[in-house]
């Protein structure tokens, strides 16, 4: 398979393009519900909207209703939220929850499954337990009583957790803190008794939750996948999240790189326009550099995690760690390059830092990423 | 089982049953490289086997059609045979600047007979070929070079100076830049070729910081070259005076190959290596040269993503015609730095010059020999210069 688009991904892609400019856009989204201070940081009218285009079942099989494409299509959707910095739950409801889902029961994909792909229901993801990714370490934990489970921990930084009308919880159901058996994955719905969240306003107007669970009860069918064998559903949810927020890293990279060109282009001082000083053009193209191999070594995880290859871990490890990499460099040298101008509240370039800023967070920054490639590399 | 898959399957059994043991391995110092020429020997019966019969089948150049010598496969075909010659570490039966540079500029640029007679010569193996570009006044700005040939009407005579031509010492014939009309700066140059064996042309080699002498100064003193070698034959690519289009044109081959010289599409990562590397000499990997080495991993994996993207959108049609600018950019720098970590890794042992141990330094060599990259074929500044002119389309640049 060659490592671009084919012609079905390519018009996929100017539908996406064309949506997220019109629709996405800073004014009519973030600014928006930001200046707004909505509590959840993102509008349910475009959710809704994804929901009519199709976007938000992308990644649901066609028997479950959905369009039953991968990871190449959801992440042309992504890069398109990136590029306009639209705020949406796509990547925790239709990439991350929706790739738990697939593996859950008939009942729980009957239950779950409509409501996100016509856009009306939200889904959170709760893995990490501190402020950084910690996947190995799970120490919430779920006890067995009666039928069901009984849960209890804490949660940190689930992203539209206070939003969601469901959330997808990783906790031990046995063996301790480091193994990696033992864990087991919950679909817990917002109104559980004993569970409560504490909302907080993130640098890029997103809102993260810290969520207790207090001894929350929960049924048997509350389980995604199989008691105990949760780390395989864990590890395609997280692959499904890290390669999806890559691709939303590779349009924010993009996005700010096009700004800053573009104003090299108009500016001018010493009665030059500033894009002739040899110093930005080298900075410049660097930059363009870095975001193309972001950009290759994202497709190509893609490619190898729709594949099922046995490379993807390690490829979607470089590809989040390469993108951290492309994408800080690109917000940091935007808003360096556009001056005081680029300080300012009214230029949208100091969104993308944030969002990038964020982003690095999400699932891992370059530095977990990095340490993820050498240890499956065997160093 | 689809096309694709069945030629997948018999390329396998193909180098299973033809490729040498020995030639699997990867290419420790020049000797393990063959050149071809008239002048070329063979280091051993296993370079010669290997040779020969990837000559037979047309995969010295497996790309070009048969009637040049090639074997005309298909670009995916292409990427199969690349694919499964990685995968055993088949060396590259024949290595030319005939095949990386000259061949791509007469494929386009060529006659009909030209491409019969000089291409199928270089996909044999029978000529070696140098590159005639930069002189002493005219690197970076090579539009500006002086090397001249003066209209004898059957020939020109050509009088003038080259420096770092590449084997010129052992080269046969070399494509040479001279300029013919001295008040046109772009449309002056016409891009000849010839002999080296020609009366007048001697070359002087230069002695390099990593210890050997791959590069000579060229002279031209009185050289005839003729306008025509037989029918439809020309001693020139493309037009008289139109020499700078050939001339800009196999430079981008040229970059992409030397954007390839770390690996291209099978670049390694190298912290595994490192890490067992230390481990034999007793060593534990440094905690910090440990993150250095995983960062460069990544930087590295990411590269052979772009590789495989950027050859895929050429043979398309698709990808940015300056793209092999930024390729080898990219490429050279990362392999000074895959250079760098190797010599720190090995430590003092790195420092040997010519013990057995280092088998004749090479490490130190390689090295060295890595800081021309990102020099020969246009400088990184130079790569610079063109994505931001031609790709980022920044003013005045
Ligand atoms: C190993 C090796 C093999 C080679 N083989 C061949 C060969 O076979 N045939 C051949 O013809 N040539 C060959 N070359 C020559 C090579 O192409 C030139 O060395 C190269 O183009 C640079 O030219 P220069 O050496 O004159 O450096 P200069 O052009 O003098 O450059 C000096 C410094 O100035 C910088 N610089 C120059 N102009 C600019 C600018 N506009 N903006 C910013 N910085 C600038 C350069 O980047 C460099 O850092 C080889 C070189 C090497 C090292």
């Amino acid at each position: 398979m060659p490592l671009f688009h084919n012609e079905d991904q390519a018009m996929l892609a100017d539908t996406a393009r064309q949506f997220m400019a019109e629709e996405g856009n800073t004014t009519k989204q973030l600014r928006h519900w930001r200046d707004r201070d909505c509590p959840d940081g993102f509008g349910h009218a475009i959710w809704k909207q994804m929901g009519e285009l199709g976007f938000t079942g992308i990644l649901v099989s066609e028997d479950d209703g959905g369009l039953g494409m991968g990871h190449v299509e959801a992440g042309i959707v992504l890069e398109e939220i990136g590029r306009n910095l639209t705020p949406s739950p796509f990547l925790t409801s239709s990439v991350l929850a929706a790739t738990a889902l697939g593996k859950g029961s008939n009942d729980l994909r009957g239950r779950y499954l409509p409501g996100l792909i016509l856009g009306e229901s939200v889904y959170a993801v709760a893995v990490d337990e501190t402020a950084k990714h910690r996947p190995e370490k799970i120490t919430t934990k779920a006890e067995k009583s009666g039928n069901g489970f009984k849960l209890t921990g804490k949660k940190s930084f689930v992203v539209q957790g206070a939003s969601a009308d469901m959330l997808v919880v990783a906790a031990r159901t046995s063996g301790s803190d480091g193994d990696d058996d033992g864990i087991t994955l919950f679909a817990v719905p917002k109104d559980a008794a004993n569970m409560s969240q504490e909302p907080v306003r993130l640098v890029d107007s997103s809102v993260a939750s810290h969520v207790t669970f207090d001894g929350v009860d929960l049924d048997g069918d509350a389980v995604i996948g199989e008691v105990d064998g949760g780390r395989e559903v864990l590890n395609a949810m997280l692959n499904a999240g890290r390669i999806g927020a890559a691709a939303e890293g590779v349009g924010v990279a993009s996005g700010a790189m096009d700004m800053t060109t573009d104003y090299l282009k108009q500016r001018k001082q010493f009665g030059k326009l500033i894009g002739e000083f040899q110093a930005l053009q080298h900075r410049a193209a660097h930059l363009y550099s870095e975001v193309e191999i972001a950009r290759a070594v994202t497709i190509k995880a893609q490619q190898l995690l729709d594949a099922e290859s046995e490379n993807a871990d390690l490829m979607i490890s470089v590809a989040k760690a390469k993108v951290a990499k492309a994408a800080g460099l690109s917000v940091k040298e935007g808003v360096q390059m556009h001056g005081g101008i680029g300080m300012t509240d009214e230029y949208d370039i100091g969104l993308y830092m944030k969002r990038d800023r964020a982003l690095q967070e999400f699932l891992g920054d370059a530095y977990y990423h990095a340490g993820r490639v050498a240890e499956l590399s065997g160093y | 089982m689809s096309d694709l898959e069945t030629f997948r399957s018999e390329t396998k059994a193909w180098l299973e049953a033809n490729c040498p043991a020995e030639m699997r391995e990867p290419a420790r110092d020049e000797a393990d490289i063959y050149w071809g020429g008239r002048k070329a020997t063979f280091s051993s019966d296993a370079q010669k086997q290997w040779f020969e019969v990837c000559r037979d089948k047309g995969y010295t150049v497996p790309a070009w059609p048969t009637e040049y010598g090639g074997a005309g496969l298909a670009p995916a075909e292409a990427k199969v045979l690349r694919q499964e010659m990685a995968a055993i570490g088949a060396r590259p039966p024949l290595s030319s600047f005939g095949i990386w540079m000259l061949g791509p500029a007469l494929l386009k640029f060529g006659t009909e007979e030209q491409k019969k007679h000089f291409l199928t010569q270089i996909a044999r193996g029978e000529i070696r070929w140098c590159q005639g570009y930069s002189e002493p006044g005219s690197g970076s700005d090579l539009v500006s070079m002086q090397t001249f040939g003066e209209d004898k009407g059957d020939s020109w005579t050509v009088n003038g100076q080259k420096i770092w031509t590449s084997y010129a010492d052992h080269a046969d014939w070399i494509f040479c830049l001279v300029r013919t009309n001295k008040d046109d700066k772009y449309q002056g140059i016409t891009f000849m070729l010839f002999d080296m064996e020609s009366k007048g042309v001697s070359t002087k080699p230069i002695l390099l910081i990593s210890g050997s002498s791959p590069f000579c100064e060229t002279f031209f003193d009185d050289v005839s070259v003729p306008k025509s070698y037989g029918e439809n034959i020309p001693g020139y690519v493309g037009e008289i005076n139109r020499g700078w289009d050939v001339a800009k044109y196999l430079l981008g081959h040229e970059r992409e190959m030397i954007s390839g010289m770390g690996g291209g599409e099978h670049t390694a990562a190298i912290g595994a290596a490192m890490n067992r590397h230390s481990a034999k000499t007793g060593d534990e990997l440094d905690p910090m040269l440990r993150g250095d080495l995983a960062m460069f991993d990544v930087d590295a994996l990411a590269f052979t993503a772009m590789s495989e993207k950027f050859m895929d959108e050429m043979k398309a049609g698709k990808g940015h015609p300056a793209q092999p600018n930024m390729m080898k950019y990219v490429g050279t720098e990362l392999n000074k730095r895959r250079h760098e970590l190797m010599m720190t890794t090995s430590g003092s042992r790195s420092l040997e010059w010519e013990s057995e141990e280092t088998s004749g330094g090479k490490p130190s060599k390689n090295w060295l020999r890595t800081k021309a990259n990102s020099i020969e074929g246009g400088t990184s500044e130079v790569m610079l210069n063109v994505i931001s002119k031609r790709i980022l389309d920044l003013p005045g640049a």
